[in-house]
């Protein structure tokens, strides 16, 4: 167990349930005869449509823009009519404009060929990959291309990709892992090249036993004398994946606080990310796909689909053969940082990697009472932050005070709220504390 | 909550072979009481019934255990009123009572009552006549405990009464001499909190700097010369164990962070220590851990958790 790297302040052990998917291979849906495509899908402006009702549009065409700023463009998952424009429903924000797309059962898939890409240019590649409209589908959804062209004052030498799949149900990486590990050790080598670097570490958790071994063998193959690919199995700890936890444990560097990762020479990409690098790159294919993993006893078939981003959660849900009556609570993401939605009308976007259905025996609905001080949420803390007291002061109406308690140094992983005693919703009140202290 | 109380639930029954059934009643009084004032302070109070959460259960026992044996039944249910109404509910409830609730009402009784508190020790029975003090007059009977009549009348009473070192050493280990109902048995009370440090409820840090500070300075200060005390007999003789284990590292009124529960173990084992030579009682770790409650906040404010990595400029939200 010590021989296995990990970071070493806070992070909790929820058990992993992730038998329901793990030797699921992932399996292709097909198309929904509609897909609601967000248009804001990114970190940055949402895309303008280049589209009009009624146009007709191929599998893989441009649909939307970001005319200015940060932004990667949208690309029409299946062939078929733009039906309209409208609002969508969106596990965090509410209510997104949107646009849907009426397909056309009828409509062949769209091939890809392979090109070799070790002619291209840092330029062409950034291009390719902006183009391709990838971000980080780990769940950040930053532009991709943005984190592929560091500023040139910060100097990086280590790429890290994060294979540490650490929220409990998901196994969407895991399978990416083992049915394509060839195909990411590709897109380290085309990240590699755009970064001019030569190391690339692979961190996954020890318990992906399979995704190690085949990760493993295909960066022996992916390596050469002059650029290491390596895999470094980790510690199972939650939040083990999160980019600065992450970055500690294979390097040994901390990323200040409010800082990018190139700040201590290091670029975090998430496998799933990787490979649709290389789909973008070698295969000329935009990011429209996504594997998601559907689990839960509220279920009644746990999947791994390959999805076209815009499906909607009701369609995912009929193809599953329906929910179970056990199912107490649907939640988008894994059960540490989701959302839980209130309704399936709800499209998968490029950053959904799981869709959770719960049963009442997975969650827990206990009511929360006062704090007692314990100071657990101190110690499960990865970030050094003052859980506790954050919630007291949102409690008592001043969210605005928290800053000092480091409530923007969090990033939501939802550990204090798994080890509170009094299952006080700690992460949901730094969520607020958030909210309100940024509307001042 | 509930693993706590059935933590303690050893001492509670070593205590009705050592002082007698009355010990149960005493404590079942008392857990009643702390339950029925905890039901009617919240619903008076306008606030959510919270009793099945097993905290008022903790401290009924708790109180029972820090008052002599041979007390009147009234003195719990006061106790209860003190302990849960006025030291934990008009403070705003769980989590914000600034005192820990079972010891404010010990204290709060030994003000009152005096006499009834400090005169209702019991020698420990013979042949385990369990119902023998049932109804007889506790004064006819009635004792000093073993630090009172150390600090009353010496070591040679205290000699006489309890035999030499090897003979007391056992007896108080075991739990064997007058005392409060669940503060007897040293061996008891530390598996009772090393199950409790397995489990995962408490650390090591009170515990172990409480205990090691007044053993420690009881040996430095305690005896004829410098370093003459007994450390062994400072730690089985009173209430320390009990209150190192149970009362000074409770979540609620201690500091979270763990290099300030170590100094505030230690402020409580020095303040125990003193009170104990200088003071007017001969015990002191009740006032030891009352008078050190209230910093708890300050050593909040002192030692705070170490952020992972501090922003490059000082800018934004952070400190």
């Amino acid at each position: 167990m010590a021989s296995f790297l990990t970071f070493p302040k806070g992070g909790v052990h929820p058990p992993d349930a992730k038998e329901l998917t793990a030797d699921l291979a992932v399996e292709e849906m097909g198309v929904a005869a509609e897909l609601e495509i967000i248009l804001g899908q990114h970190i940055g402006a949402p895309c303008t449509p280049t589209v009009a009702r009624k146009d007709r549009v191929g599998e893989g065409d441009v649909i939307g823009e970001v005319a200015k700023g940060l932004g990667v463009p949208l690309h029409a998952p299946a062939a078929g009519v733009v039906k309209g424009f409208g609002m969508s429903a969106h596990p965090m924000r509410v209510s997104v404009p949107s646009l849907t797309i009426k397909t056309d059962p009828d409509a062949p898939a769209r091939q890809y060929q392979k090109i070799d890409w070790q002619g291209f240019g840092k330029e062409e590649l950034l291009k390719k990959v902006h183009d391709a409209g990838i971000v980080g589908v780990g769940g950040a959804g930053f532009p991709t291309h943005v984190k592929l062209n560091p500023p040139p004052d910060n100097p990086v030498d280590t790429l890290i990709l994060n294979g540490a799949e650490c929220e409990p149900y998901i196994t969407a990486d895991y399978r990416q892992m083992v049915e394509s590990s060839r195909e990411i050790v590709e897109g380290a080598g085309i990240i590699l090249k755009i970064l001019g670097i030569k190391k690339c570490l692979i961190g996954i958790e020890k318990n992906k036993p399979e995704a190690i071994r085949l990760m493993s063998e295909a960066a022996v193959a992916g390596s050469t004398d002059d650029c290491l690919i390596a895999v470094c199995p980790l510690q199972v700890k939650y939040p083990q994946g999160s980019e600065k936890q992450l970055i500690q444990t294979l390097t040994g560097r901390k990323v200040p606080a409010f800082a990018l990762p190139s700040a201590v020479g290091a670029v975090v990409h998430n496998v799933s990310t990787t490979k649709a690098i290389y789909d973008a790159v070698v295969l000329g294919k935009p990011l429209y796909e996504k594997i998601v993993t559907i689990s839960g006893k509220g279920i009644k078939r746990p999947a791994n689909l390959r999805v076209r981003v815009g499906t909607r959660l009701g369609d995912i849900v009929e193809y599953l053969g329906g929910v179970t009556p056990e199912l107490s609570k649907v939640v988008m993401g894994g059960p540490m940082m989701g959302f839980a939605v209130s309704t399936l009308d709800i499209p998968v976007t490029k950053t959904t990697s799981a869709v959770l259905f719960l049963a009442e025996d997975e969650i827990d609905n206990a009511p929360h009472s006062q704090c007692i001080r314990c100071g657990w949420c101190l110690e499960a803390c990865p970030m050094g932050l003052e859980p506790k007291e954050i919630g007291l002061y949102v409690e008592a109406g001043r969210p605005e005070d928290t800053g000092r308690f480091g409530v923007f140094e969090c990033f939501e992983c939802g550990c204090c709220s798994y080890i509170c005693p009094a299952k006080r919703p700690l992460v949901q009140f730094i969520r607020l504390a958030k909210m309100k202290a940024k509307n001042q | 909550m509930w693993t706590v109380a059935a933590s303690l639930l050893p001492l509670l029954i070593l205590s009705v072979f050592v002082f007698g059934i009355q010990t149960l009643i005493i404590t079942g009084v008392s857990v009643l009481s702390c339950v029925g004032v905890e039901y009617l302070s919240q619903k008076w109070l306008g606030r959510p019934v919270t009793v099945s959460d097993g905290s008022a259960v903790v401290t009924g026992m708790l109180l029972a255990f820090v008052i002599p044996p041979g007390v009147h039944y009234l003195m719990p249910i006061l106790g209860a009123v003190m302990a849960i109404y006025i030291g934990k509910h008009l403070l705003g409830g769980i989590g914000y009572n600034i005192f820990n609730p079972a010891l404010l009402a010990r204290a709060f009784l030994v003000a009152t009552f005096p006499v009834a508190m400090t005169s209702a020790w019991l020698p420990p029975l013979e042949n385990m006549a369990i119902f023998s003090y049932l109804g007889s007059s506790i004064d006819a009977v009635s004792t000093a405990t073993p630090l009172a009549l150390l600090k009353e009348q010496g070591m040679t009473a205290f000699t006489a009464q309890y035999g030499t070192a090897a003979n007391f050493y056992t007896d108080f280990f075991l739990g064997w001499r007058p005392g409060s109902i669940g503060e007897t048995s040293g061996l008891l009370i530390v598996l009772s909190g090393l199950y409790l440090l397995y489990r995962g409820y408490i650390t090591w840090h009170i515990p172990v700097s409480v205990i090691g500070s007044v053993a420690l300075l009881s040996w430095a200060f305690g005896g004829e010369t410098l370093f003459g005390g007994d450390p062994l007999l400072a730690v089985l003789s009173g209430g320390v164990l009990l209150g190192a284990f149970f009362m000074a590292n409770d979540y609620v009124t201690c500091p979270t962070d763990k290099t300030a529960q170590l100094i505030y173990g230690i402020g409580i084992g020095a303040l125990t220590v003193l009170i104990r030579l200088k003071g007017g009682y001969p015990e002191g770790i009740c006032y030891a851990i009352l008078l050190i409650n209230p910093m708890s906040t300050v050593f909040d404010n002192w030692f705070k958790p170490r952020r992972f990595a501090p922003p490059l400029a000082p800018a934004g939200g952070g400190k």
